[in-house]
């Protein structure tokens, strides 16, 4: 975490509800977020597939795809409401205040283009003043940060010369080109075989180090989660089910989803007779969601109440808050005595 | 790259032999003789025309003699339309006028249709992109001579209001001649352009990179112009390359229509007319220029997309 401004809050999503307009129905990815970003932190988003990490990160973007529509909640970047922004400020905003990077580096740049063209082109999309030389020299400068030799060369390359590993870090130089508060990392390693994704994540670690911008990291791999990130938030079914610190949230977990998923990952310092416990039933089916607790079909721990209704955020440490009726109901023993 | 030129010049060459084959048997196949008209020769003079023509001797003997002539550069003259005179030379006078109101045609068949494309994949399911899409589907669906007509009722004076346009081809006229052909001509190229971008571009609009650059903070013009089209060019300039071809060689109802005096309709002519050697020569052109613009657009493909690599297997 950086020095400077760490009260100073860089992002501010609150009860943020994305959904999708299918002929078959709304599918609510996203059912009322909130979190907070200050500047310099990164925050590891984890969930399953289709449980809206994604679709909450392209929001910030205003990149969701149709029929996806933000239909309520706010976000606020620097103190300015991103949903209000006319499609011209958008345009302007995504690239330069916040940029993304995506799973698949094999697919996310342009196979047409050198990669030299679309740095140059990232930069110059921003800074009009900008010569066609400065930017080249700009681009090469980042493109040896973020690991890559030979730059001149490199340059003008296409993205068919360059490896899984070389792409993505092509694609963390474009993203950082125009220096932006924000990053967004959409599974930046899942695409990658294990030593490179350390090489990737090491590169994001020494990055955020040295520019101290904030980071969202979306994945699914805990391990990633505990490498890098400041804190998690835990999402299941488009709702946030558990959010702190990240220690908190490795050595006290406060829900069932959050234990489960820790059972589930392999650690180094398991015994030998242990074995993974794999999270039983199935992802929810987003068109019909389950009253109460999204989790709660799933949870090992289930109450009556659990199915009935949703639990409210219940602080069980410093900044760190859990929806489960366990510690409701913890909570109030606690209050009782 | 030069082994890849022997190669195709190669392939090229038996090609154009197995056309001329072909076409030379076919050809003799179909009853009839360039000597028929309504006053029928007498037996006599028929002979000493075939005879005179080679037309007696038979057909592979025929063939052999014309393959001969051919490796000599000599295509022969004309029997019947124009008598005596040399098919090189008639190709050499028609192809021009054909070719000019082609190449206008192709010209505004691309400059329309590839934009146009553009538009309705980006504006899919909207009402720009119905629209476009009955227009494009009526483009393809209409012959050209219902197009000319159209025209021709419209603007060249059949409702007796507009008569902008001449109903005959006259260079004499300038540019007012040229607007009602090749707008007939580049009808059907235009819509179909527009269909192969539009479903070309829809392919790409929804790769990864598009992505990338809505992130990177790119205009839609930008991405769709820069990054999408040149993706979705391929399918375009596959299409494109031998309509060329046809194109330039004129279109025969058009010609009909118009009454240009251009190698498409004169092709037809020649057919109608059993005039073997033009026969022979304007099959040999039109295939030769065709098996050109493939490797032209081999050539394209290597500019477009520069994964392509011609010389390992890029056929």
């Amino acid at each position: 975490m950086s020095e400077q401004n760490t009260d100073k809050k860089l992002l501010e999503v609150k009860d943020l509800h994305v959904s999708f307009f299918t002929p078959a129905g709304e599918v609510k990815a996203v059912g009322g977020i909130s979190y907070d970003l200050n500047y310099g932190e990164v925050m590891g988003v984890v969930g399953e597939s289709g449980s809206g990490k994604s679709q909450e990160a392209y929001s910030i973007m205003g990149l969701l795809q149709s029929p996806g529509k933000v239909i309520g909640g706010s976000i606020t970047f620097e103190g300015q409401d991103v949903l209000s922004f006319s499609k011209e400020e958008m345009t302007s905003f995504r690239g330069s205040k916040v940029a993304m990077i995506f799973q698949n580096p094999m697919t996310c740049l342009n196979p047409v283009y050198t990669i030299g063209n679309q740095l140059v082109e990232a930069l110059r999309a921003h800074d009009k003043s900008i010569s066609k030389a400065d930017a080249e020299k700009r681009a090469m400068e980042m493109m040896e940060m973020v690991g890559i030799n030979n730059v001149e060369k490199r340059m003008k390359q296409y993205p068919h010369e360059f490896s899984g590993g070389m792409r993505q870090r092509v694609m963390i130089a474009m993203g950082l080109i125009c220096h932006p508060q924000l990053l967004i990392a959409d599974e930046p390693t899942t695409a990658l075989d294990v030593t490179i994704q350390a090489q990737i994540l090491e590169l994001m670690k020494e990055i955020q180090k040295k520019t101290k911008m904030g980071i969202i990291f979306i994945t699914h791999n805990l391990g990633v989660v505990a490498d890098i990130c400041d804190k998690v938030s835990v999402m299941y079914a488009g709702k946030i089910v558990e959010q702190g610190p990240v220690d908190d949230i490795f050595y006290e977990p406060a829900h069932p989803y959050t234990m489960g998923l820790l059972r589930s990952m392999p650690r180094v310092d398991a015994e030998s007779y242990e074995r993974l416990i794999p999270i039983e039933g199935t992802p929810v089916d987003m068109l019909n969601p389950p009253e109460g607790c999204p989790f709660a079909p799933r949870c090992e721990k289930c109450m009556k109440i659990c199915l009935k209704k949703m639990p409210p955020y219940v602080e069980v440490g410093p900044n760190h808050r859990s929806a489960c009726w366990l510690r409701v109901q913890e909570q109030m023993n606690k209050e009782e005595n | 790259m030069s082994k890849y030129f022997a190669k195709r010049i190669g392939m090229a060459l038996v090609t154009i032999f197995l056309v001329t084959c072909l076409t030379f048997l076919l050809m003799n196949a179909v009853p009839g003789s360039p000597w028929l008209s309504e006053k029928s020769p007498s037996e006599a003079t028929l002979a000493a025309l075939n005879a005179k023509y080679g037309l007696d001797k038979p057909v592979h003997i025929q063939l052999m003699k014309y393959l001969g002539n051919l490796i000599k550069g000599d295509f022969g003259v004309s029997l019947k339309m124009q008598k005596n005179r040399a098919v090189t030379s008639i190709i050499a006078e028609m192809f021009p006028v054909s070719a000019k109101i082609g190449a206008l045609a192709l010209t505004w068949a691309v400059l329309v249709g590839v934009p146009l494309g553009c538009l309705a994949a980006f504006k899919r399911g909207k009402f720009t992109d119905s629209v476009l899409r009955v227009v494009c589907t009526l483009g393809i669906s209409m012959p050209s001579f219902v197009v000319a007509s159209v025209l021709l009722v419209t603007f060249a004076g059949g409702l007796a209001v507009l008569k902008i346009f001449p109903t005959i081809f006259d260079p004499a006229l300038g540019w007012r001649s040229y607007v009602l052909p090749c707008f007939s001509l580049g009808f059907y190229p235009m819509c179909y352009t527009a269909r192969q971008t539009r479903s070309a571009m829809l392919d790409s609009l929804n790769q990864e990179y598009i992505k990338t650059a809505r992130a990177k903070g790119l205009k839609n013009v930008k991405i769709i112009f820069k990054h999408a089209l040149r993706n979705a060019l391929i399918p375009v300039i596959t299409y494109l390359g031998p309509q060329v071809a046809f194109t330039l060689c004129g279109g025969f109802v058009v010609e009909s229509v118009f009454s240009i005096p251009g190698l498409g309709r004169y092709f037809v002519q020649s057919i109608q007319n059993r005039d073997y050697p033009v026969i022979m020569g304007t099959t040999i052109f039109l295939a030769t220029f065709i098996i050109l613009m493939n490797v032209v657009v081999d050539l394209l493909y290597k500019v477009a997309d520069p994964r392509i690599n011609l010389t390992k297997g890029g056929e």
